[in-house]
């Protein structure tokens, strides 16, 4: 079959994937959760729904266990020495915290950017967006390629690169190397990208096309960000969750959030009375 | 007025140069020494002939020594050295529990454990068994010694690899001994250094040498028999008295310098260049 016909058959499957999720209930579904470092508490009886094909943002001041929720959704949390998480999360209604999960499967699932863009520096470009498939055991030149190849072109740095595939993913700038961060986690065909502050080692130019990209990735998959920028929240996010002190204070959808708060303290927070 | 802290300045800056001197002087004169005795003795016959009879003038070399070095240290690298990067990747990568800190404790306290006891451990164990001086034993014990410096070098290494490798890789649900090969391959020029500095360690081992594989006037004869060594010529030569036999200790330590220099520039032309993350 022709490749175009191929893409255009993709594309419907995806629309139809994306439509067969949104009936399906919220894709993440925070229950009671409870996160701890040691004997610090960082997160108290966390209740989130996160919905499908939607942009979620998580902000709140420093210290606010946005960070921590967001390593909570796919075990990352865990790989800290001494941390701890009490509660569910469940993805399209399994719990991934359940011990018949394995944590390796989970990340497959649910991938995640940075807040530091951090390409393998010893791998080529070309490397850095298969490494999540070739390390997991994909031996295929031409699956591989193809892949690395699709994931590039989503994130837009295809025609960037493609002539210097084998240079070093470390000579990019920091924005490039963001979106070949970006298209490494797309490569393995997760469900959900988590963002911890994806753009805040980034200039102006680089974060605008990272947030066009974000609200191009909604189409197929479940995006939740970090931020602690309010205004990239409203231009990028469908809902919003503000969170104080490890609590979950206010949840809801982006424009309702900014425009009318419910709560006294996320109207002064985003009004910048404190934070 | 020229104040205190000027001369403060300038008498602290002698000392540090004082210093300098003071720690160079033993080494270059080490090398001088080595170098005007040691190189009259090389000459074709010093590699390929076997040791002189202890009669004035009689022509030898030191063949069999230089075989019998190059074999144990060979062997003792094939066994130190997957051992050592093995418990280096452990200690950095798992160990951050009892288990972990406890080799890493083991593996300081072995580092500075004195050569000739763990000559006496190869001796007992592999020495008797095999009833007199044998290939095992000085193999064993010159890979005992070689396991913590490996392990340690690697270690460090390894922490040097920013952890920001093993979250990329952990998030990508690549398995974690995956990771633990991906952050090893990130610091490869690490590991090898190590590796490298233990072999060059253990080349200049002569006790553990003493006590377990002996001397022989001959070629290597198979893993039961006594096996020379270059260290083992500089210990008896040097000490016999004999100028034939003096000359070629001589000889014996110049070439082994020499194999450790080399071996230390290799270190510094692998690791030249290379992207650091200290």
């Amino acid at each position: 079959m022709p490749s175009q016909e191929l893409e255009a058959a993709y594309e419907i499957y995806t629309q139809y994937e994306g439509m067969r999720n949104v009936s399906a209930g919220p894709k993440l579904e925070v229950r009671q959760l409870n996160a701890f470092y040691g004997t610090k508490q960082a997160l108290y009886d966390v209740d989130l729904a996160i919905e499908p094909n939607k942009v979620t943002a998580l902000i709140g001041p420093s210290g606010c266990g946005k960070s921590t929720l967001i390593r909570c959704l796919n075990r990352m949390h865990e790989l800290v020495p001494d941390a701890r998480v009490k509660g569910q999360v469940l993805l399209d209604g399994s719990d991934i915290y359940s011990k018949a999960l394995d944590p390796v499967d989970v990340r497959r699932r649910i991938g995640m950017v940075f807040q530091k863009p951090n390409p393998f520096p010893n791998m080529s470009i070309a490397d850095n967006v298969v490494a999540g498939l070739r390390l997991n055991g994909v031996r295929d030149r031409g699956r591989l390629e193809e892949a690395g190849r699709r994931s590039l072109q989503r994130v837009y740095l295809w025609d960037e690169v493609k002539d210097e595939l084998k240079r070093s993913g470390a000579s990019l700038s920091g924005g490039q190397q963001q979106r070949l961060c970006i298209a490494r986690a797309l490569a393995i065909e997760p469900e959900v990208i988590l963002m911890d502050e994806p753009c805040s080692a980034l200039d102006p130019t680089a974060t605008a096309k990272i947030e066009e990209l974000i609200a191009e990735l909604k189409a197929q998959y479940t995006v939740v960000i970090v931020t602690h920028n309010m205004q990239q929240a409203s231009r990028v996010a469908d809902y919003t969750a503000f969170m104080y002190l490890g609590k979950l204070i206010e949840y809801g959808e982006t424009t309702a959030l900014f425009e009318r708060p419910k709560e006294q303290l996320t109207e002064r927070y985003i009004t910048g009375k404190f934070g | 007025m020229r104040s205190r802290r000027f001369l403060l300045d300038k008498v602290l800056i002698s000392l540090v140069c004082m210093s300098v001197v003071i720690a160079i002087v033993p080494l270059a004169s080490i090398l001088y020494y080595v170098t005007i005795r040691g190189l009259p003795a090389m000459n074709p016959g010093f590699f390929t002939k076997l040791p002189p009879l202890p009669l004035p003038g009689a022509p030898g070399g030191l063949g069999n020594a230089i075989q019998g070095t190059l074999i144990l240290v060979g062997l003792a690298a094939c066994i130190g050295l997957p051992f050592g990067v093995l418990s280096g990747i452990y200690v950095s990568e798992y160990g951050k529990n009892f288990y972990g800190l406890t080799v890493r404790f083991l593996g300081d306290v072995l580092v500075g454990n004195p050569s000739i006891v763990v000559g006496i451990l190869g001796f007992i164990l592999l020495f008797r068994p095999f009833h007199g001086d044998n290939l095992y034993a000085g193999v064993f014990s010159l890979s005992i010694i070689m396991i913590p410096i490996v392990s340690i070098a690697t270690a460090e290494a390894l922490n040097l690899v920013p952890s920001s490798i093993r979250e990329a890789s952990a998030a990508l649900g690549i398995r974690k001994w995956r990771t633990s090969l991906l952050v090893v391959s990130n610091a490869k020029s690490g590991v090898a250094t190590g590796a490298l500095l233990a072999t060059a360690r253990v080349m200049g081992e002569a006790a553990p040498l003493i006590l377990t594989v002996g001397w022989s006037n001959f070629w290597y004869a198979g893993p039961t028999a006594p096996v020379a060594s270059l260290t083992y010529a500089i210990w008896s030569f040097g000490t016999s008295g004999l100028q034939n036999w003096v000359n070629l200790a001589w000889g014996a330590a110049f070439f082994l310098i020499v194999m450790v220099i080399a071996i230390n520039l290799a270190v510094r032309l692998l690791t030249r260049g290379r992207i650091t993350y200290a």
